[in-house]
């Protein structure tokens, strides 16, 4: 069995594995770990209030999983705020936090401030734009990291469609995903291909990562944090879920391209700084996409070899032909 | 103010206290408004209302074989058994966006109205009484009703009643909206549908006749001449038609859903006898097929209103300042009559759009619902509904 095999079987789980949260209670408990849950917003009126009356409700109230809900936004035009804190969340404007280091406009920009915000041991991000939103979408993510000591950063991934007429089905994560990440990871970091959705924007992490990894601000965020923990800790530090289904706004194109573009960079200059510009690895030939069979995730490899010819006119039976000469 | 109703009113929580729990019953009706639940496929959301009466510590939590969802409550000395219900099913089709937004004070989504605020306040009322310290000596029996809607015809609490082996003492429906709605008599009612087929060797060199619209036009207008008295109030509600396919061709079927309404003893059969010889005669002049079936009926019944049940709701209902909207039902609360237990059917909140796709109810009126229905309850286990 290969690592990625390996760990596609011991890191990568299913929300409902964790269905018993009083049992994750006191699990939280026994550890003596703080929790937070963090939700970075722009302009999110319409499922805010939603997300937190039943993340309140059900892992606060009914069950005390968190110890805060905190809403941190960019500075929303609309009523996000005033909903948020309607329904019980602790609501901070970004700019207020840290007014030192001054402000800047950004999802990553949310995120590193609510280290500094937060008093979680582990810190669980989730979107606010997500239309089916259901308890799972936190228990999922933190179960993990309480129930597994090594394991420091918990991604979610969204799969299993409702019906599907074959055994085999292919999986994955979205455009920008299988695009631009999935290739890169395969030719330059080809653990990383195990991610399913490095991309998505719900996760869990500990504390002592976060303090000491870099955010980028803009699109690059996930892609970064990926790259300097398994540079730091390896994929053992990595752990999975599968939440289901995802429901939310499907983005253009042309949003995806600049998404693209800002992932690009923030590779690049990890890759600058890893020292791998000087000393490019051998590039790999193998891709690394994903199928799953019944519950079991699978990777499928493809050999792509990009083989060249050289320009034609080097070519000595052209240079014949047309110009009449060897 | 009377002695007995200040007792009464003593008995009704600050709605300031519903206010603090508000998160666990918006989060029960919003995620139990999300499982799709037509009439006759209300499995799904039946699982989510059992796990709930379940992590609640209810006893006796069950399902029967029409897919009813019911638990106990204990009292602390069970002297007395009250039912509560709200439906399961909605007129949702399962493929419908059932996504729920919530604003400041409101919120908006199918069927949030037509019943999910009523099931989330039903699945909320262990947590809220524990929270609020409330120990009743009654017992609470706790039913998600399937079935109840439109062909449904109340199938879930009929066969509830029916098989339930204890008796009930006293019954309380619960319904998003209005809040100040007060049910405690049922209509004579009767639902049916009026199919018209032309059959496929009709001559259709004689259209317009051929067209199964021009038949329904002669239906409705002699529906429209039937006698109706307007005291005791009688009423024939056309609710829907469907017909034909295209603009070239003369519909080959066509139908009507109608609703009969009445005050009086035994007008909705007499109606029901005038519509089956208006359809026999249509069928018989226009050599078509016309065929009527009654897919709900209710009897007209009720408790008086005199009764110490609808006195003690009134008294509640006035001391929420809310205006009194007294009126008959055709819900469950018809089964519950025809079974001769004393019941009511009260409104939590105010909302609109009704079987819209923006049904909308809004958030601060629930807290003096759920106050009212807790002093109501209350009340009953107090002996102050007894006669």
């Amino acid at each position: 069995m290969s690592k990625i095999e390996k760990w596609l079987e011991t890191n990568t789980f299913h929300y409902s594995e964790f269905w018993d949260i009083l049992a994750l209670v006191r699990e939280k408990e026994k550890k003596g770990l703080t929790l937070s849950l963090c939700i970075p917003t722009l302009n999110e009126e319409k499922t805010i209030g939603k997300e937190i009356v039943i993340f309140r409700s059900e892992l606060m109230e009914r069950y005390p999983l968190f110890d805060e809900i905190a809403v941190i936004d960019s500075g929303s035009t609309d009523q996000t705020r005033e909903v948020a804190k309607s329904f019980g969340a602790d609501v901070y404007l970004a700019s207020d936090i840290l007014p030192e280091e001054g402000d800047k406009r950004g999802k990553g920009e949310n995120l590193w401030k609510a280290i500094h915000q937060l008093r979680g041991d582990i810190i669980c991000y989730v979107d606010a734009d997500i239309k089916n939103i259901h308890p799972r979408f936190a228990y999922g993510l933190i179960a993990p990291l309480i129930y597994n000591d090594t394991i420091q950063y918990v991604k979610a991934f969204y799969d299993r469609p409702l019906a599907f007429s074959q055994g085999i089905r292919p999986s994955g994560g979205g455009r920008v995903t299988e695009i631009l990440v999935r290739p890169l990871f395969s030719l330059f970091f080809p653990e990383l291909t195990a991610l399913i959705q490095p991309l998505s924007g719900e996760y869990a992490v500990r504390r002592e990562v976060l303090e000491k990894v870099p955010f980028p601000i803009g699109y690059g965020v996930e892609t970064s944090h990926i790259l300097d923990v398994y540079n730091e800790y390896g994929l053992d530090a990595f752990g999975q879920t599968d939440l289901d289904q995802r429901v939310h706004r499907n983005q253009t194109t042309l949003a995806l391209g600049k998404m693209s573009f800002g992932i690009l960079q923030t590779f690049l200059r990890r890759m600058h700084a890893f020292g791998m510009f000087d000393k490019l690895p051998e590039l790999e030939t193998v891709y690394r996409q994903f199928q799953v069979q019944e519950s079991r995730y699978e990777q499928v490899t493809f050999d792509i070899v990009e083989e060249e010819r050289r320009p034609m006119i080097e070519v000595p039976a052209y240079r014949e032909k047309f110009y009449g000469k060897k | 103010m009377p002695k007995k109703n200040q007792d009464i009113l003593n008995l009704i929580p600050d709605p300031s206290q519903i206010e603090s729990l508000k998160e666990v019953i918006l989060a029960n009706a919003v995620m139990c408004g999300e499982i799709p639940s037509p009439t006759f496929e209300e499995g799904q959301r039946l699982v989510f209302m059992r796990d709930r009466f379940t992590e609640a510590g209810m006893e006796h939590v069950s399902v029967d074989e029409k897919d009813n969802v019911a638990a106990i409550l204990p009292g602390s000395s069970g002297e007395r058994r009250i039912l509560l219900s709200a439906n399961l099913d909605t007129i949702h089709y399962a493929g419908a966006d059932h996504a729920m937004t919530l604003g400041p004070d409101s919120i908006t989504g199918r069927g949030i109205c037509e019943n999910s605020l009523g099931l989330g306040v039903l699945s909320s009322l262990p947590f809220v009484l524990e929270r609020l310290g409330v120990q009743l000596k009654s017992d609470l029996l706790l039913v998600g009703t399937s079935q109840s809607i439109g062909v449904g015809n109340l199938g879930g609490i009929r066969f509830f009643l029916d098989n339930y082996p204890n008796e009930i003492d006293f019954g309380i429906c619960l319904r998003a909206a209005q809040l100040g709605r007060l049910s405690y008599a049922s209509l004579g009612m009767l639902r049916g549908e009026v199919q018209i087929e032309v059959p496929e060797t009709y001559d259709w060199k004689r259209l317009p006749e051929g067209s199964a619209i021009i038949i329904l036009n002669r239906l409705i207008t002699q529906l429209q001449a039937i006698p109706l008295p307007s005291n005791p109030v009688t009423t024939i509600n056309l609710g829907s038609v469907f017909a034909g396919n295209t603009f070239g061709m003369a519909a080959p079927t066509a139908s009507l859903r109608f609703e009969v309404r009445s005050e009086e003893e035994d007008r909705t059969e007499w109606i029901e006898d005038q519509i089956q010889e208006i359809v026999e005669e249509l069928a018989a002049e226009n050599e078509v097929k016309v065929s009527l079936k009654v897919v709900a009926r209710r009897n007209r019944g009720g408790i008086s209103f005199s009764h110490p049940l609808v006195k003690t709701t009134r008294t509640v209902i006035e001391s929420l300042g809310v205006r009194q909207i007294i009126a008959p039902s055709t819900g469950e609360l018809c089964a519950l009559i025809d079974k001769e237990i004393p019941a009511v059917t009260v409104g939590l909140t105010q909302g609109e759009h009704l079987h819209d796709r923006n049904e909308t109810i809004k958030i601060s009126p629930i807290y003096q619902g759920v106050a009212q229905l807790i002093g109501l309850l209350r009340a009953i286990d107090g002996g102050f509904c007894d006669e």
